[in-house]
């Protein structure tokens, strides 16, 4: 069954940085480039912290803007990105709402979450945990508007 | 070090003339590592024995170790500089994002030199320096505005550091210190007061990379028993649940927790103003410092009613810890805690150093109480033990003096002590205040023969715990020799920079272990030798600076107050400081 990362409790994060560390750390490298997870302030430490990580949505706006059909679906949700087919025109980084599609700046292209759970082991308060996704289905296109009339 | 490791990039910015460059400095970080070993020589190279601590001379030197970014715990930055409140080795660490940002912005190190004609905030990322106006920051009340206004008008969010200094540091108060994350600081010795002299409000490093590691899979092996080993520890976890604040009741109960100018070492109010009813009543938050799974920074939510407002409350969050406790409660006998919190704000407010505040405070009651100065040099103040908001009325003529008295105080004990008098009762160690232990002599002992004259420089206050619970007999040979060993080793701590909290788990072997993954290769006996060269180094520093440990001044108030250990010996003192700076060669 597929599985994304999920935000189990924000308020017990005490913005350790170690999901982000765990992130990079995967592909062997120690610092902070290569993370697709980010944890900032709400605005002032004082209010906490926000988590941001991809939710893997079923119809997700990153593909949808993706001129080069770089951001493959992953059904019931996600996307997986063929790198050798991206621009780095960096349209994906803008639609994502929750700003959780990354940008690797030496290639210039987005890092995005793989839904491995790593990080989610590495976290000490238990905010993160990995789930599986129920099916949901894409939302049914649009209906095409009626002709006009005359 | 690995050929492509950026910790060997020195930054350096003239504020004087607008400018920056990097150096490529791999010796530095060869033969110092980083953190503190790698600060001493660039203040060797950078301040000369007769600068003046708030002239342009005067270098800001902040530097990191290889660890930082790699392994949990590495999470703190040394700042060094000649300190405006001792004229001697200034040395100051904090945690909050500093260390990692540093590190992610692709330096181990940066030195500021000059003085800015005009106010500016600087803004580290990644390459990039800039130099930003900050006329219009300067003079505002709040250090907590200066960082709000600096958050939304700078990106990074997330991963950047926002130093900043009150206006404290901008007026040379010389225990001024530089804020962090809004909950951290460079705290002693006035590195606050530094920043000020050069007209720096500010200090944003932000930046993002990755770091490169010898073996990737010895690098995550090795990375997962740290973690492991950092989260599953018990003394981790209570630093978790309670904090430093757990020290509150134990000190109290052997008679070790300085009370009223230490008139005494039990306080009928520590109950109050334990970690324990903190937690239970006022906890808000629990904090880490970038990097560290520990989060031991604890926030008390404070709710303030409106006096004329009816049903009107505004929340406070206020960072607390075992020494701010100490300073400005039983220090001062406040076993009010609301009334404790309310003394901490205005001294994050304005940006003081709360240890230094709070005996300095502690001094002047006594000083007041015993007719050495009257209501007129404290402005009319009633200075009284306990009496929490005329001590905020304090804390705000320190930074904004109405006179001459308070003009001293801004000075610190040591020297207004030195104008007025009643210098047995001013608690100053080598000029800086002390720490919140009176366990006994190895304790006063590490305030004496630290480099920083900080109680974590050897922790000789853990020395004493333990005699007491074993029933041993210390000798003044004995705890020379013990602290001198432990402040070398600290040095070695500093260096990669990891927090003290965690020499628990940084044992020698781990130490070697993480530098190995960073393609450090050092024997136990390279560390060793590392750390006893960095403390020399720091005791060639102080000794040009004019530094004489055979003139240390010893309160008479601490032989006087008898601790868990007895009371006090002078000539046990004397000899142990001897023994010590012999043995340091």
């Amino acid at each position: 069954m597929p599985q994304r990362l999920s935000v189990i409790d924000v308020d017990r994060c005490v913005g350790c940085q170690s999901c982000m560390f765990a992130c990079a750390r995967r592909l062997g490298e120690g610092g902070l480039a290569g993370a697709c997870i980010g944890v900032r302030s709400a605005g002032g430490i004082r209010r906490g912290f926000v988590v941001v990580v991809c939710r893997a949505c079923p119809d997700p706006p990153c593909a949808r803007v993706c001129p080069t059909d770089a951001l493959v679906l992953r059904p019931p949700g996600g996307v997986r990105l063929r790198a050798e087919l991206c621009i780095g025109c960096g349209n994906c980084v803008v639609a994502c709402p929750f700003g959780a599609v990354f940008w690797d700046s030496a290639q210039k292209k987005p890092q995005i979450c793989v839904y491995c759970g790593y990080c989610a082991r590495y976290c000490p308060y238990d905010v993160l945990a990995l789930e599986e996704i129920e099916a949901l289905a894409p939302p049914p296109p649009p209906a095409a508007a009626p002709p006009p009339e005359g | 070090m690995l050929p492509n490791d950026p910790l060997r990039r020195v930054l350096y910015v003239d504020l004087s003339r607008r400018r920056f460059w990097v150096a490529d400095r791999p010796d530095l970080f060869e033969d110092g590592l980083g953190g503190t070993g790698v600060a001493i020589r660039l203040l060797e190279e950078e301040c000369s024995p007769g600068a003046d601590p708030l002239g342009p001379e005067n270098p800001i030197i902040f530097a990191v170790g290889p660890l930082v970014g790699l392994f949990p715990i590495a999470s703190k930055t040394v700042a060094v500089f000649k300190s405006p409140h001792t004229g001697n080795l200034g040395e100051s660490h904090a945690g909050g994002r500093s260390a990692v940002a540093l590190r992610m912005a692709g330096y181990g190190a940066v030195v500021l030199r000059g003085a800015s004609p005009t106010p500016v905030y600087i803004v580290i990322d990644g390459d990039d320096v800039y130099f930003r106006d900050a006329s219009a920051l300067w003079g505002l009340r709040s250090s907590a505005t200066v960082g709000r206004v600096i958050r939304e008008r700078e990106r990074g969010a997330g991963t950047r550091t926002i130093m900043r200094i009150g206006r404290a540091g901008e007026r040379g108060i010389t225990y001024a210190c530089v804020v962090t994350e809004t909950y951290r600081h460079f705290g002693r010795l006035g590195l606050g007061a530094v920043f000020g002299s050069k007209k720096l409000k500010a200090l944003v490093i932000a930046g993002r990379r990755s770091l490169p590691v010898s073996d990737r899979k010895a690098y995550r092996e090795t990375y997962g028993a740290i973690f492991r080993a950092a989260t599953e520890s018990p003394l981790m976890q209570k630093y978790h649940e309670l904090g430093t604040a757990m020290n509150v009741l134990p000190l109290d109960a052997i008679g070790a927790l300085p009370t009223r100018n230490l008139r005494s070492g039990r306080f009928e109010g520590a109950e109050a103003i334990s970690g324990e009813n903190l937690a239970r009543h006022y906890l808000g938050r629990r904090v880490a410092c970038a990097h560290c799974p520990v989060a031991c920074i604890h926030l008390a939510a404070l709710r303030l009613p409106y006096p004329n407002d009816p049903y009107f409350y505004k929340t406070v969050m206020l960072g607390y810890d075992h020494e701010p406790i100490y300073a400005v409660g039983s220090l001062l006998g406040i076993g009010d805690v609301a009334g404790m919190l309310q003394v901490m704000d205005e001294t994050e407010t304005v940006g003081l150093d709360v240890m230094s505040t709070g005996v300095t405070l502690a001094w002047a009651t006594e000083a007041l109480e015993g007719g050495l100065i009257s209501r007129q040099e404290t402005d009319g103040l009633a200075l009284a033990w306990g009496d929490w908001e005329t001590y905020v009325g304090a804390i705000r003529r320190i930074v904004d003096p109405p006179n001459d008295f308070y003009r001293a105080l801004g000075r610190g004990v040591e020297y207004a002590a030195s104008v007025y008098g009643g210098a047995d009762f001013a608690l100053a160690f080598g000029g800086n205040e002390m720490p919140g232990y009176h366990t006994g002599p190895a304790g006063h002992l590490t305030y004496l023969t630290g480099a920083r004259h900080s109680h974590l420089d050897s922790a000789g206050y853990s020395l004493d715990q333990r005699a007491a619970a074993k029933g041993e007999t210390l000798t003044p040979e004995g705890v020379a020799e013990a602290l001198l060993e432990e402040e070398r080793w600290r040095q070695v701590l500093a260096s990669l920079v990891v927090c003290f909290f965690a020499r628990g788990v940084y044992t020698p072997e781990v130490v070697q272990r993480a530098l190995a993954a960073a393609g450090m290769d050092r024997s136990a006996d390279d560390l060793a030798r590392l750390g006893a060269e960095t403390l020399a180094r720091k005791h060639t520093f102080k000794a040009r600076q004019g530094f004489d440990p055979a003139r240390l001044r010893i309160p008479r108030r601490i032989l006087e107050t008898p601790s868990p250990l007895g009371t006090l010996d002078e000539d046990f003192l004397r000899r142990a400081i001897a023994h010590f700076f012999r043995d340091a060669g």
